[in-house]
């Protein structure tokens, strides 16, 4: 029973987390977006959808579903391309946010932005304007948007009040004040006010070419200032002060940043709505952010992942007029949210757990073959470690009974680590007692060497060590690497103190476990959290 | 919180930074520099020259305004008063030969970029606004940190590294800017051992070359083993000088105030030091 779990798991670790899971997991992310985009293109590339579909009677594709998937109205086609494009944009400009901690400034925008709305459509009713028209209700959001930024820096740098208490006052009391005048423009005898509500909840169903045109325009526009500012951009979010040091002027930086926000969001109003724009800066790149650790492979994921919510979410307000298409588009991007943040190959849940796993499962063998070899040393008395003596050691076996009192680990863990090791032919098992093989004994040897070093080292050189141990302090032990232990035998050389196993430092063996300066007792080992105070150095 | 030590008369007073603007053989040259937030002064009428090709430790107790001098050197921050001279001029005229190493934790090691990308930043001035990073760059970057002995860790993304080694990375980024005068936050701070010796050499061989660093620095008894020139720092400069004459349990005791306890230890180390010269 065991053997059929253990196997499972390592099925499961294997493809999880071998080149082999990484490659499958992208392949299969990019064969969806592949399928959507080349749905589009299909759709898009016929040269006459109405003419090679009148020859039959019925089919689904004259229907309104099959109109609006495949795209047959112009319109539908540069609606949806135009938000695709906004969500590669978002995509895009959200990274930089996100990695620059100022995620939540997109929110204050957008939801600053609905006054501005409100007065253009009044402003535009009262002289007769066309109160509808995109671009002036635009630059009333932009306005307003902007004002509320402004309001949010003068809060945050006159008085001692943090960002975040900023965000909050203007965010809230402009949304406010925003809602306030909607309820006036309801008030008014002209009754169009009803398309507003597209730009708190987003309607891309309710959007005409020309103002796709608008944002498609726009987002390539930021698109394209992403990419040609990308090295300045990336400098200013991951180091400010350096980047100001060496000249580059970050007030400037961050107000392009911030224009680029803008941008995207204020054309993003329409289709996103206000009240969710927010969300298509912050998913897509945080999405992205747990399937890579390179920033332009994570702005590029960041791009693909707004592109497809967008187009899905759009797709979906344009069949059904009464959904939504920012609520849509939330929902597809907090799917693709989930999903990464599970089977991420760099940062997913899924593969961190396996990582702890895999120490955990490595940690436990050692102190096993190491427990076995401290059995054997006992009870082979003095022996050196002669060809002879390794043959003799090797003839001990020790008892379940044995293994389980020498640490604090439980029967069940104990078991398992123990059929690792028969699996892997570095144990066998007889009579109900443990005995190394040629390769365990070997392994226990060399593990029982390292384990002493490093403990001779802490004892030499305590004071050193600590801030040697630096994060690691608590597993170091079980990831030295072989040019660490060639360097501590060097050391050690030095003190005359090299032999094949140097004998524990601390005395009868079994007895001083708590010699394990750093934690090198078995619970220690639980987790692979951060390590325990006493790495010390870091003030 | 902190009262400045109290201004005397005596010889330690800095005597450097007459406002005649010192010449271009002075790397770095502060006058009557005062910088506050919110009106609460940080660092007072601080002056001083420093002298080309030494190394030089700014030593001084937390909150003394060592991090806040450099910087309002850099004109990161805004200053109330002074001036500041690199080589003679500004430091926007000069600035490219200035190299910055800022504390390591300035910045989140969370960033999605490698040693590599990092170090190449260092390079961003000359490379120019809206050109990429080239294989030169890159080649030259991968060189810097084989300087300072992590070349093989260059691809790892730098949440990968153990704070030596994400320390020696901001080492190798303040290496490529190939400057003549290097300005240092706590390079030394809790980093290994061998982290330790390595930005050691780094330092010796600058100096070799002619370069001048100022060094932020907080372990007092390594001071006379890093350092030629010492800048005693507690919101004013309370004392200037070579290692031998200035760093002085006196001195030291102005700057700490009472609440130094290792003093003894340290002049306990120099005496050592002095003896077994």
């Amino acid at each position: 029973m065991w053997h059929a779990k253990t196997s499972r798991m390592n099925a499961l670790a294997g493809i999880a987390s071998g080149d082999r899971g990484v490659r499958l997991s992208r392949g299969l992310l990019l064969l969806a977006l592949l399928t959507v985009s080349a749905t589009v293109c299909h759709a898009r590339g016929r040269p006459s959808p109405d003419a090679s579909s009148q020859s039959s009677a019925f089919q689904w594709t004259d229907t309104q579903w099959g109109r609006v998937l495949l795209m047959k109205d112009y319109n539908t086609r540069i609606v949806i391309f135009g938000v695709a494009v906004l969500g590669g944009a978002s995509g895009l400009v959200g990274s930089f946010t996100l990695l620059r901690k100022r995620a939540l400034m997109g929110d204050a925008l957008s939801h600053a932005s609905l006054p501005g709305i409100a007065i253009a459509f009044i402003a535009a009713n009262w002289f007769g304007g066309d109160e509808k028209s995109l671009p002036w209700l635009l630059v009333g959001a932009t306005a307003s948007g902007l004002l509320g930024v402004a309001v949010i820096l003068v809060i945050r740098n006159q008085t001692r009040l943090k960002e975040d208490a900023a965000l909050g006052i203007v965010l809230s009391v402009f949304f406010g004040a925003g809602v306030a005048l909607l309820g006036v423009i309801q008030q008014m005898d002209t009754g169009h006010a009803a398309g507003l509500e597209g730009f708190i909840y987003g309607k891309t169903a309710s959007m005409r070419a020309a103002d796709a045109r608008l944002i498609a325009v726009t987002s390539l526009i930021v698109i394209a200032g992403c990419l040609v500012l990308f090295k300045e951009l990336k400098l200013l979010c991951f180091d400010e002060g350096f980047a100001g040091a060496q000249g580059f002027p970050v007030i400037a930086l961050d107000a392009g940043l911030m224009t680029m926000v803008v941008l995207v969001t204020i054309v993003g109003l329409q289709a996103v709505g206000l009240v969710l724009m927010i969300a298509l800066l912050v998913i897509p790149a945080a999405a992205a952010r747990f399937w890579t650790e390179t920033m332009w492979r994570m702005m590029l994921w960041a791009a693909l992942l707004g592109t497809g919510g967008s187009i899905v979410g759009g797709l979906v307000s344009a069949l059904f007029p009464g959904l939504p298409s920012g609520a849509m588009i939330v929902l597809v991007c907090s799917l693709f949210f989930f999903v990464s943040m599970m089977l991420g190959t760099r940062r997913g849940v899924i593969i961190r757990l396996i990582r702890r796993m895999r120490l955990n499962r490595r940690i436990d063998r050692q102190h096993l073959l190491r427990a076995m070899y401290e059995q054997l040393e006992k009870s082979s008395g003095g022996l050196d470690d002669s060809g002879l003596a390794e043959r003799a050691k090797r003839r001990i076996s020790v008892s379940l009974g044995k293994l389980l009192s020498m640490r604090s680990w439980s029967r069940r863990r104990l078991s398992r680590a123990i059929e690792r090791a028969v699996e892997d032919e570095l144990l066998r098992i007889q009579d109900g007692a443990c005995k190394l093989t040629q390769a365990g004994f070997t392994e226990a040897a060399r593990l029982t060497r390292q384990h002493r070093l490093w403990e001779m080292y802490l004892i030499a050189y305590a004071d050193v060590a600590t801030a040697n141990v630096d994060r690691d302090a608590d597993k170091i032990e079980h990831v030295l690497a072989p040019e660490v232990i060639d360097q501590l035998e060097d050391l050690l050389d030095e003190q005359g103190m090299t032999i094949p196993v140097p004998q524990s430092p601390h005395g009868p063996l079994g007895s001083g476990e708590a010699i394990g300066v750093l934690g090198t007792d078995a619970e220690g080992h639980a987790g692979v959290e951060p390590p325990h105070d006493d790495s010390g150095g870091h003030q | 919180m902190l009262n400045p030590p109290e201004r005397n008369d005596d010889a330690n007073l800095p005597t450097a930074a007459r406002d005649d603007g010192a010449g271009a053989d002075v790397p770095l040259s502060v006058y009557d520099l005062t910088v506050a937030y919110h009106r609460k002064p940080v660092i007072w009428d601080v002056g001083f020259d420093l002298p080309a090709g030494q190394l030089i430790g700014i030593v001084g107790p937390n909150g003394a305004g060592k991090s806040t001098l450099l910087k309002a050197v850099m004109d990161l921050i805004p200053r109330a008063s002074g001036r500041v001279r690199v080589f003679g001029d500004t430091y926007r005229e000069n600035r490219h030969r200035v190299g910055y190493v800022p504390q390591r934790e300035s910045v989140d090691w969370q960033f999605p970029v490698s040693a590599l990308d990092v170090v190449a930043m260092g390079l961003y001035d000359k490379i120019g606004w809206c050109r990429p990073v080239r294989k030169k760059h890159r080649q030259q970057a991968r060189e810097a940190l084989g300087r300072v002995g992590i070349g093989d860790l260059a691809d790892r993304q730098i949440s990968q590294l153990s704070g030596g080694q994400q320390q020696r990375t901001f080492l190798a980024r303040a290496l490529v800017q190939d400057a003549d005068l290097y300005l240092m936050d706590e390079p030394f701070a809790a980093v290994d051992a061998a982290t330790e010796r390595a930005i050691v050499e780094i330092l010796r061989d600058l100096k070799e070359r002619g370069k001048t660093a100022a060094v932020i620095h907080h372990d007092l008894q390594t001071v006379p083993e890093y350092f030629d020139y010492v800048v005693l720092l507690n919101m004013r400069v309370v004392a200037q000088g070579p290692v031998s004459q200035t760093f002085t349990q006196d001195n030291l005791q102005k700057t700490y105030g009472g609440r130094l306890t290792l003093l003894d230890e340290v002049t306990e180390a120099m005496r050592r030091r002095e003896s077994s010269l």
